[in-house]
């Protein structure tokens, strides 16, 4: 199931104000995640939510903490309210700075679409980097499939997939691998 | 009896010192007059800093306002007065801000006391920042976005750690005293916690061996400690710190009794300030120079 949440509606319901497009503020910014979590706890169990900044006109550093990495760590910890998945839409050089800088403090990575493509954000090694582009572009893979594609042994392979799935960048399906965002899903 | 504190004819973040010099032997509910008519010149720095002074007086303080027209229209415009009206006693004419014609500012003094304050000021410096970053300082697009961040940021320390309202001012002009080139400058002054108190309410926090205000600020702004557990904090300042040192700015954070700088290679300023004469809560500097290469004032 994919979800669709778009960032700049949310932050107007939140303030009960259609002027403002900015994220600005660590309050704002809890209130909008609030808001998120609540929107994904109407749905399934596992579902894709591409959250999208489209519409914001920028981030401050203390609001990308609270909407990105926290929304983030909460759902990547051992024990999530969900299995969710994010693919983050709409994000541009007015939002990168913040985003970039509260996702290395964190240690967390996120898949970002642009341009019809999609691509990695955040605090991923090269090795990972390079085994969620061969995900992605192969669609569904196993261990096996991945180090064929990366010329690596099948241990190593898993290794990088099972830390991608930590990141939540890649959803395991029926024993194989999926990258978030994967247009093969 | 009543106690002259004599406002230097040009006002900045430096001369300021010399306000708070004259009122470090003065007991806060002492009646003093705050003697501003040989003013000739403020930064936005000074004209906050003036606010909060009086908000750190028990007995209302007065102020004499400055004589020279020019002055006292710049302050007007700047919306000094309609501040200060609730603040001091003011002594002396000086136009309304009405009548003080058109503001070049790129935000006028503004109290921060809510969140919504925020919202609104970053609403309303957004397009101005992006006419004179461009136009004026000559600087990216990126430059005009890390601008609203680090304003943002420093506005929201005061309503995460100051205890009480602050105020903030964000002006444009050219520093020809200093620098020879234009500059846009964020002041923001409060008269609350301070760094070293706000700190010192940290939970397990333990003051090191030598633990005093110039230690606070180094604690917060080099190395992004907050009085919260949570390690998300402390990026407001580290990020102000960041967005500087790329485009050749100085960020200066006064509290207590000590001013610490980021120093950038066109200003001679010391990095960190002790024994200064104390004054309470948080005072942050942020300025952003026009793009300027060996040739003279131009791209970055």
């Amino acid at each position: 199931m994919m979800n669709h949440i778009d960032i700049s509606s949310v932050l107007r319901q939140t303030l009960a104000c259609d002027l403002y497009s900015n994220l600005v503020t660590r309050s704002t910014g809890a209130a909008v995640r609030g808001q998120i979590e609540q929107l994904l706890s109407e749905s399934s169990e596992r579902a894709l939510t591409v959250i999208d900044f489209t519409q914001v006109s920028m981030i401050d550093f203390s609001c990308a903490d609270e909407v990105v990495a926290k929304l983030l760590m909460r759902y990547a910890a051992d024990d999530p309210p969900q299995d969710a998945f994010f693919l983050f839409r709409g994000v541009t050089e007015h939002h990168t700075d913040a985003i970039e800088a509260v996702l290395e403090r964190h240690g967390l990575a996120l898949a970002l679409e642009e341009g019809g493509e999609v691509h990695l954000m955040g605090a991923v090694s090269d090795d990972e980097r390079s085994a969620w582009s061969a995900t992605y572009k192969l669609g569904r893979v196993d261990a096996a499939q991945l180090a064929a594609e990366l010329d690596t042994d099948v241990d190593s392979a898993q290794e990088r997939l099972d830390s991608l799935c930590r990141f939540r960048l890649v959803m395991r399906v029926d024993g194989q691998y999926l990258a978030v965002g994967s247009p093969r899903g | 009896m009543t106690t002259v504190i004599t406002v230097p004819p040009s006002l900045d973040d430096h001369s300021f010192e010399q306000v708070l010099d004259q009122l470090a032997a003065v007991p806060p509910d002492a009646k003093i007059l705050v003697d501003a008519r040989h003013v000739r010149w403020s930064s936005p720095y000074g004209l906050t800093a003036l606010l909060t002074l009086a908000q750190t007086r028990t007995e209302r303080p007065a102020l004499a306002v400055p004589e020279l027209d020019e002055t006292a229209s710049y302050w007007a415009r700047a919306s000094f007065f309609h501040h200060a009206e609730s603040v001091y006693d003011l002594h002396g004419h000086y136009p309304k801000q009405r009548d003080a014609g058109e503001s070049n500012a790129l935000l006028e003094i503004t109290p921060i006391v809510k969140t919504d304050d925020i919202h609104k000021l970053v609403g309303r410096v957004q397009e101005r920042a992006k006419q004179i970053i461009q136009a004026e300082l000559k600087l990216e697009t990126k430059a005009i976005i890390g601008f609203t961040m680090t304003l943002s940021e420093i506005c929201q320390n005061i309503l995460e750690h100051a205890g009480a309202g602050g105020w903030v001012a964000v002006q444009s002009y050219k520093w020809t005293k200093r620098l020879g080139r234009r500059v846009v400058v964020i002041a923001v002054s409060d008269a609350g916690l301070g760094f070293r108190k706000s700190l010192e309410t940290a939970p397990g926090h333990l003051p090191s061996a030598r633990w005093d205000d110039a230690a606070a600020l180094e604690e917060a702004v080099i190395r992004g400690v907050s009085r919260f557990r949570d390690r998300s904090r402390g990026q407001g300042l580290a990020g102000a710190r960041k967005y500087v040192g790329r485009w050749a700015g100085k960020l200066s954070v006064r509290s207590g009794t000590a001013r610490i700088s980021i120093v950038p290679g066109w200003d001679d300023d010391i990095p960190l300030a002790e024994g200064l004469a104390p004054f309470p809560g948080a005072q942050v500097q942020v300025i952003i120079p026009e793009a300027v290469t060996s040739g003279g004032p131009s791209q970055r």
